[in-house]
């Protein structure tokens, strides 16, 4: 198991230097210019001084080989040193955003939290309503209640989140002034006031997205239980005179999750990456605002780290989901 | 001032003297404002963005500033410096500022004439990158007498010397706070970037870049009783749309910036009467510029540079019908509502530079158009389209993608057709269009197309330089890197000779005659072509009171006025 | 030479019809997106209006016998720039979907039938999954718009960047899910007679490995259009999609939001289409998905 395991992570280096290397040439094709949002009323002169400012005058391979350099060795350090109050760091350079001239992963951290609160909460209500959904759905196959969970899966498909969104939002903020419509990012929660405060300018953007995971993940639930319905063994568990729920709820169950936790598993990541759209119409600056604006402003530090960051996340819970499935699937061995 | 604006000031006054009598520094809580164009900066030379430049004048002050009607107006200085008062010397090289007495930071430290220099030292230090450099243009030296007084020395006269420090775009900095700050390091000043220490109204007390701006109340501000909120909340993001709603329909913020929709949205929108507009026009322009030289690609290099005349364009006559084919009235009406209003000059602000000799253009003149054609010469060929001397008459046309530049295009390709033209669209994202990079075959200065579409002004209210962007040496071609303002690529040494004119006169009155000459000649060339100013437009609910839009300065120029309206 | 015997293809293709009828949800799913491309493609001939001419004088005008749908701020009839905006959308969806398709099934069946290319082809696959998608989405249509749109025209260029960009983002669950069905296949009997009676290469690929993965490929090609047409509508929400003067049912459904309620049908038109177009897709996909998984017997 951990041979397996170091092996995977040591296969997984390379892959990562060839995705980092990918999305550094595909930013470096760009057209675009990071002195654009700058008014005309700059004069062209100035903007040149701007740029080589920031360091664009130094050619393509320079600036990747010093991308990599800060963002494995310099960023380690400064975490390091914030961590035990050591000096490694001191001096050295960080990856710097064009836009805001601060480290990009100060920016990351700023938005962490916000994407984690919204994004995150709605990948949890997504998945706890989704899986007795998912369950009761297949234990009773083609049954109204099946019917009707289809349609919300269908429909958590269907529904592109900026149509349901803005419905949501003239509907609950603009007519009912039930919820505000635009999240604050500094609310902190002290009391009991505040924390109802926060569920409710939570409540429409956590809907919004929480629908789309309750599609995914109720239909893959629905199908790994009637996999397991069918099995031998359940026929069986009935034949020796189990309880009903202990049936379902206990043996099926258990074996169907395995696939389902996996897939719950490769689905974090696209936490981290934040959901650009729904943010954006909210008002959650997270990390999904954060990488629009920087593609809209040409921030090109700022897009390659959080991408970059966002396939680390992706590889590394790839690699999470294998070793749960592992760990839970009695048959499989890693060796 | 009119009598009329004497008497709604006095109204205005006696309105808040109820208040004012017991007002006391925080007692109306926390405003809300809305930006959804987040600042990513606070420091105003690091960023030529206006959402940055207003999100600092909360913290940062100039010498001086713009009104809202654009009069210029002390700020931290006693008075304007001018030739009548002796703070303008005869030769106009040599200009002396006076600070307020008593001026403190926030942080308790006094402001002194060497901040002012700093500044200057600042802004212009090898390899800072600084965005207002041209604000500090032909400086050569300032002194400090003592520490109230900042002598600034021109290297040449300077018949307008009120560029540096004047304006939310060059305001003063600390410089203990900025002084290892200079040159390469001054992007890295994260810390003083974000918090800058000011003498404005309230004070940083938190920065997320692209995201939220939190200010409390400076305790050190000058006047006592102000301002009247305690804290500012300035959120960055989302949409013009969202904003409207969240000011104008559920009062979730107290002022939204930039709310540029769709009038029958608007008017939808206010009618609850939760929220206003306000809106005040500057110099911003939306024009449609001919190219004077010959784009074609078959030119290679030479391609749109002077060498070559453009086939169709250089017809003065031509240029003129295609003006007056186009309905300015509808466009504004269409994309800008009340911040939109037509116009046939380069110049209608201030007022005083505004020319009535071609107001004759706002009527759309379609047969006159036609007439004009015919007798120019450009017939209607077999399939509709002109032609002259074998030239059809055939245009690409072409602006930065916008939805509402998208819609004029539709419009005015539709009206040139009408006229029996051939037009054919293009649009270009704004980060390429407008992006300066030299290696790009579609910005706005290579003009790579016979017509385009954009909005230009000037900082401040001194048009002399933006109106010497015209001159034939600001021509951008291969051996300026193409670079230069002048891209309808217009060339008269008439007009180059009222550039130099007036560079040689001071004089308000005097310089205006000038500067509207320039104007008319320009516009009676027809290689520009006004349509419309373009204002600002910003909501605010109806219980913020004390809003004043001002177009030339800073939104947030007076949001120490600012104040909870209450029953 | 006699011929092996082929996979029961014929009878098989029945079977999944007789099944895929008792999927209520997924016949009603065909019958819908058979209208909307009905509607989308003949409506213009039943309704003459050009959805791109101007007509400032009638603009902003709510629903009308003239204009059911109303018109938009240059009075545009909206009825008909939603079925232009559809035609564009679902070309958009079919084509994108044809390409991650293609892409899908070459790499998925290669991997799965020439055993040196095995590795790489999925290591490649694997780098792919690994790439956050929608950011880079972002970028490459950023990045490569106007270089295409000079080269192709606007509309034919960004149809083709957004289509290619789709196409090369979202092959690589069909070429996993083949690339297993190959490696299956490949021991089955009528595989190995064929390979004794010296069918190899490209013959066996499409004569007998194809037609027996056809059932995993139609599954992924219904998904594979729900996924290309809200990725557009994405898009063009974000206004890196098609250009403002072009409609899609993203970019209307984008540009109509704003009027939400002062018209609603400006928004709701083109969301409603999308919706229902997609909902229609996804209950087919599931359809077929049940039609085709041998496990299942309905009663």
């Amino acid at each position: 198991m951990l041979t397996y395991t170091l092996r995977r992570l040591i296969l997984a280096v390379p892959t990562l230097i060839v995705i980092a290397l990918v999305i550094f040439l595909l930013l470096e094709l760009a057209p675009g210019d990071p002195m654009a949002q700058v008014p005309l009323t700059v004069p062209d002169e100035v903007r040149e001084q701007m740029r080589i400012a920031l360091g664009l005058g130094e050619p393509a391979p320079v600036r990747f080989g010093k991308w990599l350099w800060q963002f494995f060795a310099v960023e380690p350090m400064v975490w390091w040193d914030a961590r035990f109050g050591t000096g490694f760091a001191e001096g050295t350079q960080r990856v710097i955003s064009w836009q805001t001239r601060s480290p990009v992963m100060e920016l990351v951290m700023q938005r962490l939290p916000q994407t984690l609160w919204v994004v995150g909460m709605a990948y949890v209500v997504g998945i706890l309503i989704a899986l007795p959904i998912g369950i009761y759905s297949a234990y009773r196959q083609y049954s109204l209640f099946d019917q009707a969970g289809t349609f919300v899966a269908m429909l958590g498909y269907s529904l592109p989140p900026f149509f349901s969104a803005v419905i949501l939002i003239v509907i609950f903020s603009v007519h009912l002034g039930w919820v505000p419509m635009i999240y604050d990012t500094t609310h902190r929660v002290t009391d009991w006031e505040s924390f109802t405060f926060q569920v409710r300018q939570s409540i429409l953007p956590v809907m919004v997205l929480a629908l789309q995971t309750t599609a995914q993940i109720s239909r893959y639930m629905r199908a790994s239980m009637l996999d397991n319905l069918r099995e031998d063994y359940v026929r069986t568990a009935r034949a020796k005179g189990l309880r009903e729920n202990t049936v379902v709820l206990i043996h099926v169950l258990r074996n169907s999750m395995i696939p389902v936790v996996t897939m719950i598993a490769l689905g974090v990541p696209s936490i981290f990456g934040g959901a650009i759209i729904t943010e954006n119409i909210f008002g959650v600056n997270g990390l999904g605002q954060l990488l629009l604006t920087s593609i809209r402003a040409n921030d090109l530090p700022t897009v390659q780290t959080v991408t970059f960051m966002i396939a680390v996340l992706i590889v590394l819970f790839n690699i999470i989901a294998d070793l749960l499935y592992g760990l839970l699937d009695p048959r499989i061995r890693h060796g | 001032m009119t009598v009329k604006s004497v008497l709604m000031q006095l109204a205005l006054a006696a309105a808040l003297l109820p208040q004012t009598a017991f007002a006391e520094r925080g007692r109306d809580g926390q405003v809300n404002i809305l930006y959804w164009q987040a600042p990513s900066i606070m420091n105003p030379y690091l960023s030529g963005g206006i959402k940055d430049i207003e999100a600092a004048s909360i913290v940062l002050e100039p010498l001086a500033r713009y009104d809202a009607v654009g009069e210029m107006i002390p700020w931290l200085a006693e008075e304007i410096p001018t030739l009548e008062n002796g703070g303008l010397s005869e030769d106009l090289r040599r200009i002396t500022w006076q600070l307020r007495e008593g001026l403190l930071w926030s942080d308790a430290t006094p402001v002194t004439s060497a901040d002012v220099k700093f500044t200057w030292q600042y802004c212009t230090a090898e390899g800072g990158g600084c965005a207002q450099i041209e604000s500090f243009d032909g400086i050569a030296a300032i002194a400090t007498p003592d520490a109230q007084t900042a002598v600034i020395t021109f290297s040449e006269p300077q018949p307008f010397p009120y560029n540096a420090f004047v304006g939310a775009q060059a305001p003063v900095l600390q410089a203990a706070q900025f002084g290892d700050c200079l040159g390469p390091r001054a992007p890295q000043c994260t810390q003083a970037n974000f918090n800058p220490i000011g003498t404005g109204p309230f004070t940083v007390t938190e920065f997320r870049p692209n995201d939220v701006i939190r200010f409390d109340a400076n305790p050190l501000y000058r006047e006592p009783d102000k301002p009247a909120f305690a804290s500012v909340l300035l959120k960055g993001g989302t949409d013009a749309e969202a904003a409207a709603r969240a000011v104008l329909e559920t009062g979730q913020f107290d002022y939204a910036w930039n709310l540029q929709l769709s009038p029958v949205v608007l008017d939808r929108m206010t009618a609850s009467g939760k929220g206003h507009i306000v809106s005040g026009f500057s110099t911003l322009m939306e024009r449609v510029v001919f190219n004077l030289t010959d784009p074609s690609a078959d030119l290679g290099p030479e391609r749109s540079t002077t060498a070559h005349p453009h086939p169709v364009l250089s017809d003065a006559d031509l240029r003129r019908a295609l003006s007056m084919a186009i309905d300015r009235d509808l466009l504004a009406e269409i994309g800008y509502g009340v911040a939109g209003r037509p116009t046939c000059n380069i110049l209608s602000a201030p007022e005083i530079y505004a020319s009535s000799a071609n107001d004759a253009c706002l009527a759309q003149k379609l047969d006159e158009a036609r007439a004009l054609l015919d007798a120019a010469g450009w017939a209607p060929g077999p399939d509709g389209v002109r032609v002259k001397d074998g030239v059809r008459l055939s245009l690409l046309f072409q602006t930065s993608t916008n939805a509402v530049r998208q819609d004029f295009q539709l419009l005015i390709k539709q009206w040139w057709e009408d006229i029996g033209a051939e037009v054919e669209l293009r649009n270009i994202d704004p980060g390429v269009f407008f992006g300066s990079d030299p290696g790009s075959p579609d910005t706005y200065q290579k003009f790579h197309a016979d017509v385009q579409m954009f909005a230009n002004q000037f900082v401040g209210t001194d048009p002399e330089a933006y109106m010497a962007g015209w001159s034939c040496s600001r021509i951008p071609g291969p051996d300026n890197q193409w670079q230069g303002s002048n891209v309808t690529r217009f060339c008269d040494p008439a007009y180059d000779a009222l550039v130099a004119q007036l560079r040689r006169t001071a004089g308000l009155k005097e310089r205006a005659r000038i500067v509207r000459q320039m104007n008319d000649t320009l516009v009676q060339s027809h290689a520009i072509v006004p349509l419309l100013d373009r204002g600002r437009l910003s909501g605010h609910v109806a219980s913020l009171g004390g809003v004043e839009m001002n177009p030339w300065d800073s939104e947030l120029w007076n949001i120490a006025e600012w104040y909870r309206i209450t029953e | 030479m006699a011929e092996p015997t082929r996979a029961p293809s014929s009878s098989r293709t029945g079977d999944i019809w007789r099944q895929f009828r008792y999927h209520r949800g997924a016949l009603a799913g065909a019958v819908i997106l058979m209208l909307v491309i009905l509607a989308v493609f003949l409506g213009p001939l039943l309704w003459g209006l050009d959805p791109n001419r101007l007509d400032p004088l009638n603009r902003d005008l709510g629903p009308s016998w003239a204009h059911p749908l109303g018109t938009d701020q240059l009075g545009r009839d909206t009825l008909a720039r939603v079925m232009a905006g559809g035609r564009i959308s679902l070309a958009v969806g079919f084509v994108a979907m044809a390409l991650a398709l293609t892409l899908g099934t070459l790499v998925g069946v290669l991997a799965g039938f020439v055993r040196w290319l095995d590795g790489p082809l999925m290591r490649l696959t694997d780098l792919f999954l690994s790439l956050p998608l929608l950011p880079l989405l972002l970028v490459m249509v950023m990045l490569f718009r106007d270089a295409l749109s000079a080269r192709f025209g606007p509309e034919a260029g960004i149809f083709l960047l957004i289509v290619v960009a789709i196409g090369v983002t979202s092959w690589m669950p069909t070429a996993r899910i083949l690339r297993g069905e190959v490696l299956a296949l490949k021991e089955r009997d009528f595989i190995l007679a064929a390979r004794a009676g010296g069918t190899r290469g490209w013959p066996m690929i499409r004569r007998h490995v194809l037609p027996n993965v056809l059932s995993p490929i139609l599954v992924s090609a219904t998904l594979g259009i729900a996924t290309a047409i809200i990725t557009e509508s994405a898009l063009s929400f974000l206004s890196l999609g098609f250009p403002p003067d072009f409609a899609t049912w993203g970019r209307l459904l984008r540009d109509g939001t704003v009027y939400l309620e002062t018209f609603p049908e400006r928004a709701l038109a083109p969301g409603i289409a999308i919706s229902l177009t997609l909902l229609a897709v996804n209950y087919i996909g599931d359809g077929l998905r049940d039609a085709l998984d041998p496990r299942q017997n309905p009663q």
